[in-house]
């Protein structure tokens, strides 16, 4: 059973935390995911940079540049991984816009992540059909769980079918936005969640978008099996640095 | 060989729709309903009208007498230059503002490059009385002052794009960021025969008006339909698609493409994609596109703004997969030449856009009795502080 499975069967209030590879320097991104499954966080998304993210935020949009200037790689990045498993045990989840897949060979690309132990991929611009049509044997073939996004504007009808061919959890985009663009909900997020919630679909969902706090966490998760954090990590990791990403989990998850 | 888009939005492998979900609502919205609207007759109705009276269409097809003479071939111009605004885009922005308004939106966004875009976007809005934004790389807002300053006597606000190098491809991920933030109320008017499907072919349909023109027209001056060469310079690729569009299917018909090859294609500065670019995926769509071994989307250059994109219209990349077209590329320095040239022979400056395509006669030799008709894209106005100081007018 996939470890993505596994954590979704065993947990309630999961926290999964979103980092840029290759920020703030080129090889912090092993420390990174060794320090955050030390401070308790639930699941990594490893954001494999791109020079164009279009559905992000000016903090990942920086955080993206410099990790490519400082060299980051889909080829390099393989390489920090290549041991993770011998130290870390949560799961870990690679999230990337689909050309620099492409370019590596979407093939290739799921082999390598499922020779290092990487349990699914996050990829916002591979759309629905284009994966039912054309990589989902392949991502099975790996063992990789893709995890799709649905938002406030997504039709039921839709959410059912996506909720048909996803086989990890739902990522409920909270707001319409790009990432980092607020923090808190309202009244609309609310209702979303519950319209969600009562839709009692296969797949659990995990809340991002928005999430920078323990107030929103607390709040999301009343809704959702979980809840991910990215921008306000990633402005911690500027601001504090590797060695405090126990500072900010415990934060989150304070009771 | 088909060359139109099919019903999922690709043509050959090109296109498709390569978006977040965020999008979806707002792309599958207009792909549902913009061939429905672009037949009905009042939209017809209404797009002539404005097309005539506004535009000032039909654009002429001149033969270029002297430039004929010079290169012994028989050379026509199509005149989009002398369309309202300086170019073919307003073709186009007139079509998606009554896209728009049908749609209900009431808040138009766009991207520019030049400007030539962003400018055709206000004068549409300031028309319909609709609220307009206009993304704007910082780099492109400092070289491009007179068209940032029409934009904003037309009434549009111009927000500097920052991320990134800065300029086109950055302004339209801006306007893209826009797009998902504001999904609504919102339409994004491409300037481009680029993005997700039906961008591409919606923008191709609505310069079209191009190619039908050059048909009746041609009929006119020659007695017959069809020309022997069409050629038209590619940034993105809508006033090509737009000039090649009721041609695709002609076979007598040859097409050729003018890309930038700016200092040289093997220079490191250049903007020849059909040559440096590979497959792969930009701002929502599969097309050819400069790129890194990695997939990092690279930085193209141009002295026309107006063909520094890193990409081409996904018909573009099937034409030249398919060898339907042939696609040449011109240097800076040639291209500033024929601009030149043709200010010089036939008393019209074009834009360094178009000086592009009419650059091409040094390089091929045509026959004498060729019909070669060249699309001239846009007036040289906005280019003149370029031009002065390349040439130390
Ligand atoms: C005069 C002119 N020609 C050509 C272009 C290139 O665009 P496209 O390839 O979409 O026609 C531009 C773009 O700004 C332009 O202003």
């Amino acid at each position: 059973m996939n470890r993505i499975n596994q954590k979704l069967e065993k947990s309630k209030r999961l926290l999964s935390i979103y980092f840029t590879a290759g920020y703030p320097n080129l090889n912090d991104t092993v420390t990174i995911i060794q320090n955050l499954e030390k401070s308790g966080v639930d699941m990594i998304e490893i954001g494999l940079p791109f020079s164009d993210p279009l559905a992000d935020g000016p903090t990942i949009q920086a955080s993206s540049t410099k990790a490519l200037q400082n060299g980051m790689t889909s080829e390099v990045l393989f390489g920090q991984l290549k041991n993770i498993r011998e130290s870390v045990q949560i799961p870990l989840i690679i999230m990337g816009y689909f050309n620099p897949i492409l370019q590596f060979g979407v093939e290739e690309f799921c082999k390598k992540c499922s020779e290092i132990g990487i349990d699914g991929l996050i990829i916002p611009d591979l759309p629905v059909d284009v994966y039912n049509d054309q990589y989902r044997a392949t991502f099975q073939k790996y063992g990789l769980i893709n995890v799709f996004l649905i938002t406030p504007q997504t039709s039921d009808e839709r959410i059912r079918f996506i909720d048909s061919i996803s086989n990890g959890f739902i990522y409920m985009v909270s707001s319409a936005s790009v990432t980092g663009s607020q923090s808190g909900f309202g009244e609309e997020q609310t209702n979303y969640f519950q319209r969600i919630e009562k839709m009692n679909l296969d797949n659990p969902q995990i809340i991002g978008f928005g999430i920078s706090d323990n107030t929103s966490f607390t709040q999301a998760t009343e809704y959702a099996k979980g809840a991910i954090i990215g921008s306000a990590f990633i402005k911690h990791l500027t601001s504090f640095g590797i060695n405090s990403v126990d500072k900010f989990v415990s934060n989150i998850l304070k009771a | 060989m088909n060359y139109n888009v099919n019903e999922k939005g690709y043509y050959g492998e090109f296109g498709g729709a390569y978006i977040p979900e965020m999008l979806y609502p707002n792309v599958e919205e207009l792909r549902q309903n913009y061939l429905k609207v672009m037949a009905e007759p009042d939209f017809q109705k209404e797009f002539q009208q404005l097309l005539k009276d506004y535009v000032g269409r039909p654009s002429p097809l001149y033969l270029a007498k002297r430039l004929s003479e010079k290169y012994n071939t028989k050379i026509y111009l199509k005149r989009e230059d002398l369309n309202h605004t300086g170019a073919h885009k307003i073709n186009n922005t007139i079509g998606q503002i009554l896209m728009a308004k049908r749609l209900g939106k009431s808040r138009i966004i766009a991207e520019t490059g030049a400007g030539q875009h962003g400018v055709a976007t206000a004068t549409v809005c300031a028309l319909m009385g609709l609220e307009c934004i206009v993304y704007m790389g910082e780099i492109d807002i400092a070289r491009q002052a007179p068209n940032v300053a029409r934009m904003k006597m037309l009434g549009a606000t111009v927000i500097p794009a920052l991320s990134g190098s800065r300029t086109l491809k950055d302004a339209t991920n801006e306007a893209i960021r826009d797009w998902i933030n504001n999904p609504v109320n919102t339409h994004y008017i491409i300037g481009s025969a680029i993005g997700p499907h039906p961008y591409p072919d919606m923008v191709t349909r609505f310069q079209s008006i191009i190619s039908e023109e050059i048909k009746w027209q041609l009929k006119e001056h020659e007695g017959r339909e069809n020309p022997d060469y069409v050629v038209a310079c590619i940034g993105g690729g809508s006033n090509a698609a737009g000039t090649y569009y009721h041609f695709l299917h002609e076979e007598s018909v040859k097409i050729i493409a003018v890309e930038a090859a700016g200092l040289g294609v093997d220079s490191g500065e250049s903007a020849a994609t059909s040559i440096l670019g590979k497959e792969g995926i930009i701002h929502g769509c599969k097309t050819l596109l400069m790129q890194t071994k990695d997939g990092q989307i690279t930085e193209p250059y141009s002295i026309s703004a107006g063909l520094d994109y890193p990409g081409v219209g996904p018909m573009h990349a099937h034409l030249c997969k398919t060898g339907r077209a042939e696609f040449m590329s011109i240097t800076d320095d040639e291209a500033m030449k024929s601009g030149l040239e043709l200010s010089k022979l036939e008393g019209i400056i074009p834009a360094i856009e178009s000086s592009h395509a009419l650059a091409i006669f040094d390089k091929k030799k045509f026959k004498e009795d060729d019909i070669v008709v060249v699309n001239l894209s846009g007036r040289g106005d906005k280019d003149l502080d370029t031009y002065i100081n390349y040439f130390k007018l």
